[in-house]
């Protein structure tokens, strides 16, 4: 049995059917993006006064995944001009070429970008402990402003002290050395975390250890605090930071506007030290920190399965699928042309989600 | 609509070897310099824009920037769909489901922002 | 075109009969009927040894159903006729009966519920202990006689959420649209098939993992997702908390999970069936010529397109909420158990509201709009006279369509907004009532001056109409604000709801069966034994909820576990002279006897499948194209060229020979006239 209108249109449409399936595809992926960026729109407009963080993401990469995406819509076009044409090697280094530009983008976004982010640290602090870091916080500038107040440290992770109620921290140091970290005797610093009597004297050696990396200053990522604090008998009790420039001045219309660069912490400046207890909620970079980027993960990971599905058909297209040009090569130029419109698709969300996320 | 032809007819498989070139590949080919030109434009926007969120719009009215960043992309995204995905010589069965799509998807937008613009004061949607 | 021709005729002589699996297709059946079931057999026995015996006997019941169905269909070579199959009509029948199936069980969830409801603290009577012991401690508990079987508050929330669940996304969606969807638009518009045979398949597959995951779902520690069938968060955000896999594996994450999966194969049939009509029409099958159950089709398709889309991005996003512990949905400053809870906030509930509603009030009018075109075709036919008002019909369901998608607010007057937003979604929404009255208002002067047949499609076609009735019109109070305010949680909603799907698609279901059993069997249906599932049933659906109207304006709220025990004041309040309590009682024993009448119909649907009447290729006399077709369908549908001629309902037309003028039968002029579009190749 055969489908009518496979190849051919259908005269009183004017399309084929994988066309007409495509169109009514992405109008539903419009509605998909609609509900993500409903979403955008609803948290961002009800987020709390300088919530909507500014400058965290990197703008020049950001400006060339745009350009990579750009070129490759002109690629995926070319290809599909020369099956047109019936120049089947054209049409290979075309899509070829279209190939290699989605694996740019998305070795741009898994290697560089998104880890970048995973190594970051925030904390945001208890409303009534925000007094002790109120230096650290830059409120009185925020005061001067008549904002309110931020409760929030950023930056590097340096080392994390705990104190080990368990039996043996010989199990701590493996986990340790697995992640290129070292366990050592926390110093007496008369900092704010200083071994609290109550509950910490109850620990198996009363010790405060501090958790760091073995290259002294290099910092880890946060999801290895928090591998850290699974390990039975592990108390956290401080959190050492490498603050982020924006947390000495968040009015400064530099931290406001977006950064061309992302302002990454000084390395010689002095870690700040926050209790644990202070603490209402920690964590990486990711989703889990904050509406802004859970919306950004969510945003960019969905767009990045479209890049890869996308990328997939196009390998599918260039190898295998190829070989469907010695029998019915309008069939094979169809082919192409729907995997190109939702390709055009994905770069036509993207247009949208670099200034949203990026730059505004 | 009509006057793109190639895109729509569909080569004769009886009359001629499939593996031909068609009758009008020399329109086809003519497009391709509109394609490349089309993505140098897309490029010097995409620069734009970025040059442009680093101007402080929000002086000449409010959420200055964030309007002009989306009138520029709407403007991209306009190109990308009218040229690369062909929209402009489209069918009237695709736009008639653009149509539809386009004033849901607005009116998903628009309502939020309502239902956020209208809170009753002490209710979740309060949230200053 | 002629090459198109030449295609056609080469690809039926190739295709008369369905392709055998290539050799490593065999590879893989045989592989995997040995491996699955073993896989099934294996969790059997952990769960045995972990002391899950309901989880063992699950999981040991369905590795033995995948070995007998995977063996069987290896050896008798079922794999591409009957399991995965790209025929339009087995994949409506795989769709039908799972949807049946679905609906039933969602019915018995419901009756365990409405025993605890009229017999509070009451251990469940006879099937109590099989209860307790399938669906654990977390579900069932002892009474206070010491019975086993005794619905608990966590099993009664669990089971209230998957009952509408089930019955929306898993029971009517898939009958009513995907079934009946997927048996009769190619027919009816004269194509050989849907236009992507393997997406509708894999729609199929799809939605099939997502039963899994919900079924799945009452086994697992905790027992199935207890937030309502709305999720609404923050509630399903904390609920069933957990570290590991039980991260992953508790009964609101699957429930989400789940819901994605039946979420995209919606996506997929939805994609397909918008796409066939407008591709695969038989030439001369002109817009205004299609049956208007096809129309149904297409606009619900088009809804499900466009609706369903921000759930999905909802679904993404409440997913993350519980996987990676964001806060789409978390607010600043949530406090759980007097703690304040592990999340960063800045999040909004209402945010998921506003997704679901966006989809789930256009999914209303996916609910009914099949239930109307199955109406409309059943009442076509046994009036023996067009039906009225055709083109106002098509245009209101576009009106319908439309407007849907703008009122979805008006389920959440109780999250408190502005009075300009609430102002907007009233009128919006009473606009929708227009179009809907037209719909119900062709249907009932459709019969106006037919020489009707009541046999039973008819019958349950008839019923659908005044019981349609009464659940849109108790549902214009709601659509006000102020009034919406009072009854909301109360048992008015549930009776208003309830009339439109249950009374109303549910019966609608009904005629459709018995209306087309005889071209899918080729027999028909044991008319006595319908007409006593019809008259039951009938009198017990409406004793089920029309008692809930009454007890819903006297205040009695739809959460409570007790049925309201707990409330004195409401339970002793005289609804028609009776406490709460009586009518409770009343519902339940009707429920209890709508369950058992189904029987009736089970048992005329299996004896008539081999005992019934037999039938030709047009029993009922109608018109339109699947009646054309032979009986029951081959794979291809058509064995001859098909025309249109004419619309869909010419019955008794004026000096016609017979009562009813088939769409392909030419007109009787010798010149036969052209069809106002291009003549298309088929």
């Amino acid at each position: 049995m055969q489908i009518p209108h496979e190849v051919q249109a259908r005269p009183d449409t004017g399309l084929y059917n994988a066309k007409l399936g495509i169109w009514l595809f992405l109008a539903s992926e419009v509605m998909l993006f609609g509900g993500l960026f409903s979403a955008y729109i609803f948290l961002r407009l009800g987020a709390d006064d300088g919530y909507w963080p500014h400058g965290l993401l990197n703008v020049p990469v950001g400006t060339l995944n745009t350009a990579i995406l750009i070129l490759s819509s002109v690629t995926v076009i070319r290809a599909w001009v020369a099956l047109k044409m019936r120049r089947f090697d054209e049409y290979k280094r075309w899509m070829g070429l279209t190939i290699i530009c989605a694996f740019i983008f998305l070795g741009v976004k898994l290697i560089y970008e998104w880890p970048q982010k995973f190594a970051h640290f925030g904390a945001i602090l208890r409303k009534d402990k925000m007094g002790e870091y109120e230096k650290f916080l830059g409120n009185e500038h925020m005061k001067a402003k008549g904002l309110a107040p931020r409760n929030e440290i950023s930056g590097h992770l340096e080392a994390v002290e705990f104190t080990f109620t368990g039996k043996d921290i010989a199990a701590v140091k493996i986990y340790a050395d697995k992640k290129s970290c070292m366990v050592v005797d926390a110093p007496a610093h008369g900092g704010p975390a200083a071994p609290a009597a109550g509950h910490d004297a109850k620990a198996a050696d009363g010790k405060l250890y501090k958790f760091e990396s073995k290259t002294h200053g290099a910092g880890f990522w946060p999801s290895v605090a928090e591998g850290l604090e699974k390990i039975d008998g592990v108390k956290v009790v401080a959190f050492e930071v490498m603050p982020d420039p924006v947390n000495e001045d968040p009015t400064n219309a530099d931290n406001e506007k977006p950064h061309f660069l992302p302002k990454h912490p000084n390395p010689k400046a002095t870690p700040i030290v926050i209790k644990a207890d202070d603490i209402h909620h920690w964590s990486a970079f990711v989703p889990k920190h904050s509406t802004y980027f859970a919306t950004y993960f969510m945003i960019t990971g969905l767009h990045g399965l479209h890049v890869l599905g996308g990328a997939l058909v196009f390998c599918f297209l260039w190898g295998p699928g190829a070989a469907l040009y010695r029998k019915n090569p309008e069939h094979l130029a169809n082919r192409v042309e729907v995997a190109g419109l939702f390709w055009h698709f994905v770069d036509l969300v993207w247009i949208f989600v670099f200034p949203l996320f990026y730059l505004l | 609509m009509s006057s793109d032809p190639h895109s729509h007819e569909p080569v004769s498989h009886d009359s001629h070897d499939p593996h031909a070139p068609p009758a009008n590949a020399h329109e086809i080919e003519h497009h391709i310099a509109l394609y490349w030109k089309i993505g140098g434009i897309l490029l010097v926007f995409t620069l734009i824009t970025v040059a442009l969120s680093y101007v402080n719009l929000d002086k000449l009215f409010h959420g200055g920037n964030m309007i002009i960043g989306m009138i520029v992309a709407s403007f991209k995204v306009s190109l990308v769909a009218a040229i690369f995905m062909h929209l402009k010589q489209e069918r009237a069965t695709v736009w008639r489901f653009l149509y539809f799509t386009f004033f849901f998807v607005m009116g998903l937008f628009l309502l939020f922002w309502f239902a956020y613009a209208d809170p009753i004061f002490g209710t979740h949607y309060w949230t200053h | 075109m002629a090459d198109s021709h030449a295609h056609d005729a080469h690809g039926h002589d190739e295709h008369a009969h369905h392709p055998d699996l290539t050799p490593l297709g065999y590879i893989i059946a045989w592989t995997s009927s040995l491996l699955l079931p073993l896989l099934f057999f294996i969790g059997a026995a952990m769960a045995w040894k972990a002391g899950a015996g309901n989880v063992a006997a699950v999981s040991a019941f369905t590795g033995a159903l995948t070995a007998v169905v995977f063996v069987a269909a290896t050896l008798k070579k079922w794999w591409r006729l009957y399991v995965f199959s790209t025929d339009h009509k087995v994949i409506g029948l795989q769709y039908g009966l799972s949807g049946l199936a679905f609906l039933f069980f969602g019915f018995m969830l419901m009756m365990v519920m409405r025993w605890q409801i009229a017999h509070p603290g009451d251990a469940v009577p006879v099937f109590g202990q099989l209860l307790q012991w399938l669906f654990g401690e977390a579900a069932f508990s002892k009474d206070a006689l010491g019975r086993m079987g005794m619905l608990t508050a966590d099993g009664y929330n669990s089971f209230g959420a998957m009952h509408g669940t089930i019955m929306v996304f898993f029971g009517i969606v898939p009958a009513a649209f995907a079934a009946f969807g997927n048996y009769v638009v190619p027919l009816q518009i004269g194509a050989p098939d849907m236009t992507y045979p393997r997406i509708n398949m894999a729609s199929f597959w799809c939605f099939f993992i997502s039963c899994l995951f919900m079924v799945g779902s009452f086994f697992v520690p905790g027992g199935a997702a207890k937030s309502g069938w709305t999720s609404y968060p923050p509630l399903s955000g904390i609920a069933d908390p957990g570290s590991g896999w039980y991260h992953i594996f508790n009964g609101q994450t699957l429930w989400i999970s789940g819901m994605v999966f039946n979420i995209t194969a919606s996506l997929l049939g939805a994609v397909n069936f918008t796409a066939t009509i407008i591709q695969l029409r038989a030439p001369g099958m002109t817009w205004m010529r299609l049956p208007f159950f096809v129309w149904a089709q297409f606009i619900t398709a088009f809804l499900l397109l466009l609706a369903f889309p921000p759930l999905e991005a909802a679904g993404v996003m409440h997913l993350m909420d519980r996987a990676f512990g964001s806060s789409f949905f978390m607010p600043t400053g949530l406090v759980v158990n007097g703690q304040l809870a592990d999340w960063a906030g800045g999040g909004s509930p209402i945010l998921w509201q506003h997704l679901f509603w966006f989809l789930a009030h256009p999914e209303v009018y996916v609910l009914i709009l099949p239930g109307i075109g199955i109406v409309a075709e059943v009442i076509a036919c046994n009036t023996r006279k067009p039906l009225y008002g055709y083109k106002a019909m098509v245009g209101a369901i576009f009106v319908l369509a439309f407007l849907s998608f703008i009122v979805w607010a008006h389920h959440m007057y109780m999250t408190g907004m502005g009075s300009k937003v609430s102002a907007f979604f009233q009128t919006t929404t009473i606009l929708i009532s227009v179009p809907s009255v037209i719909l119900l208002t062709a249907l009932l002067l459709s019969l106006w001056g037919g020489s009707i047949r009541f046999n039973t499609p008819m019958l349950f076609a008839a019923a659908f109409l005044p019981q349609f009735g009464i659940g849109g019109l108790t549902g214009i109070p709601l659509a006000f604000n102020a009034v919406d305010l009072y009854l909301h949680d109360t048992y008015y909603i549930i009776a208003h709801f309830h009339y439109v799907v249950a009374p109303g698609t549910i019966f609608a279901l009904f005629a459709g069966i018995y209306h087309w059993f005889p071209k899918i069997t080729g027999r028909h249906l044991n008319e006595f034994w319908g007409k006593a599932h019809f008259w039951t049933s009938c009198i017990f659906i409406n004793g089920l909820f029309l008692p809930m109207f009454l007890q819903g304006m006297a205040g009695v709220h739809r959460r409570w576990y007790d049925g309201g025990a707990a409330y004195e004041q409401i339970s002793k309040k005289v609804v028609f002279g009776q406490d709460s309590f009586y009518w409770n009682n009343v519902s339940s024993t009707c429920a209890f006897l709508l369950g058992a009448v189904q029987f009736i119909f089970i048992a005329n649907l299996i004896w008539s499948i081999y005992r019934g009447e037999k039938v030709g290729r047009n029993p009922w006399n109608c018109t339109t194209l699947e009646w054309d077709a032979p009986t029951p369908p081959p794979h291809g549908n058509f064995d001859k060229e098909l025309r249109v001629y004419r619309g869909p309902y010419e019955y008794s037309v004026p000096g016609a020979d017979k009562d009813f003028t088939p769409q392909t039968e030419p007109p009787p002029s010798a010149q036969p006239q052209p069809a106002p579009e291009p003549a298309l190749v088929k």
